[in-house]
């Protein structure tokens, strides 16, 4: 295996273009290196990002804020601004594994390692999250954060691509958001459902806007627009939640394992899609 | 297979070594530098009996690769004492004797460390939240949670 640490976008991107076989990014390594040592990925080819210092940064941008791609969830959790403009977002980060593993884990790993059960892309998604990616020859396109997996362990990102950074857009007023998840035990497990969910209320208190994305109970995370419409015009009240909760539920396709059933999964799902839409709602109402 | 040659310090000194690209920062410091007070308990994260900081942030060095370590600022368990004269920490795990094996006492101590440097009076919770990625088969935790407290405890009173 071969290790590069370029100190620029551009030479990464080069190297990785360039180069044969099995390629790696190397963002926190807590997916990477895992992998590598099981065994899982044998990589000929590992490119270590966090030598660029423009990725460790997190920068003020229109209103919302744009994270490096090499900010850990313990930068991303100690940045007042972030926590205050997307909660959820930065909860669902700070949920990724220990201490140690905050230490090095990124949002954009979470992202690109596409597992179903990742625990920020439910509150990416929902927050309208702004992918910006270099390809060969420095060409920049934008994608959202919804676009980039596209099944477990599979993106849309073509070779010699690297995530250079998320935006996470300006929020109108009276927004919120927030993130949910199951797990048999209180810390340190995968996700057998989570549930993000943003919205933005009209001055008169009536729900103006808003996303539902679920994780763990498909390929990949989904974006429910059923159980957003079933709250968009109303004042979140019983019913609305229930309606909420039921398209949730009827949304999941998730599999059968140890960690759940396709019948609890699917009932859970339904079940936090709401106590998160009361959170976000609480949240947006101040 | 060519070796990357690293500069690094460790707990507070200049240090080089050769590794392997795909070698991880505990593997170097154990078998190349000697510094096997970081244990291995499963290689994968979960255990955080390699815990070190780097930076100053609390990591697993299993999950690091040793050639990321250059230029860094690595702080290990044999860097906690100095000389003789334990830390308070060091001291307070004997006192509740909240070691049995002591296979998961390093990364314990590494972490608290990282705890009480960041936060000077954490609660129970944080405490028990903060050691979470620790694990531990013999004491039950209450003893090292006790003594994380009672150290925190002291050194505000000092
Ligand atoms: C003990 C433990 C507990 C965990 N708990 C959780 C949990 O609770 N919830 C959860 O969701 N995950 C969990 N994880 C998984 C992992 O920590 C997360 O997915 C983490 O966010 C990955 O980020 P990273 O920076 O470490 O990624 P890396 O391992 O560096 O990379 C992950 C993948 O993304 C690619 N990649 C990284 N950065 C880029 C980039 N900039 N451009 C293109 N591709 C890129 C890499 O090539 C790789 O394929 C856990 C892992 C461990 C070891
Ligand atoms: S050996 Fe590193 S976490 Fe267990
Ligand atoms: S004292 Fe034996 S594992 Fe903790």
């Amino acid at each position: 295996m071969r290790y590069e640490a370029p100190s620029t976008i551009d030479q990464a991107v080069e190297i990785l273009s360039q180069a044969d076989g099995i390629t790696r990014v190397l963002a926190g390594g807590t997916d990477v290196i895992v992998q590598m040592r099981s065994g899982m990925v044998e990589p000929d080819l590992v490119v270590d990002i966090k030598r660029i210092d423009a990725m460790h940064e997190i920068t003020p941008e229109d209103g919302g804020f744009r994270v490096g791609a090499a900010v850990s969830g313990a930068q991303l959790g100690e940045h007042d601004g972030v926590k205050a403009l997307w909660p959820g977002v930065v909860e669902a980060t700070e949920l990724i594994g220990s201490t140690q593993v905050q230490g090095r884990a990124t949002m954009v790993g979470n992202l690109c390692n596409a597992s179903p059960a990742a625990d920020s892309v439910p509150a990416l998604v929902t927050a309208g999250a702004i992918v910006s990616i270099v390809g060969p020859g420095g060409a920049r396109r934008e994608i959202p954060a919804y676009e980039v997996t596209t099944g477990p362990g599979k993106t849309s990102l073509e070779k010699g691509e690297i995530v250079e950074s998320i935006l996470l857009p300006a929020r109108p007023a009276r927004s919120g958001d927030a993130y949910l998840r199951f797990i048999p035990r209180t810390e340190m497990d995968i996700a057998v459902v989570g549930a993000g969910v943003a919205l933005t209320l009209h001055p008169d208190g009536t729900c103006a806007e808003a996303k539902v994305a679920l994780g763990a109970v498909a390929e990949v995370v989904l974006l429910v627009e059923p159980a957003a419409s079933a709250i968009v015009g109303t004042r979140l009240e019983d019913e609305a939640l229930d309606a909420l909760a039921a398209a949730a539920s009827a949304a999941c396709r998730p599999i059968d394992d140890k960690r759940g059933t396709i019948e609890f999964r699917t009932k859970v799902a339904g079940v936090l899609a709401r106590r998160a839409a009361v959170i976000a709602h609480d949240r947006a109402r101040g | 297979m060519s070796q990357i040659h690293v500069s690094t310090t460790i707990n507070g000194d200049p240090a080089e070594f050769l590794c392997e690209p795909d070698e991880t920062l505990l593997d170097v410091l154990r078998d190349r530098l000697g510094l096997t007070g970081s244990k291995e308990g499963c290689g994968s994260g979960d255990c955080g009996a390699c815990s070190v900081t780097v930076d100053d942030r609390l990591v697993c060095s299993c999950l690091m690769l040793g050639a990321e370590a250059d230029g860094r600022d690595i702080g290990t368990i044999e860097g906690l004492a100095e000389g003789e004269h334990l830390h308070p920490l060091q001291r307070k795990f004997l006192d509740h004797a909240a070691l049995q094996c002591g296979v998961c006492t390093p990364g314990f101590l590494v972490a608290a460390k990282a705890l009480l440097d960041h936060n000077p009076d954490p609660s129970e919770t944080e405490v028990r939240y903060w050691l979470a990625g620790n694990l531990c088969r013999c004491t039950g935790y209450d003893k090292i949670v006790r003594a994380v407290l009672d150290t925190a405890a002291e050194m505000k009173g000092a």
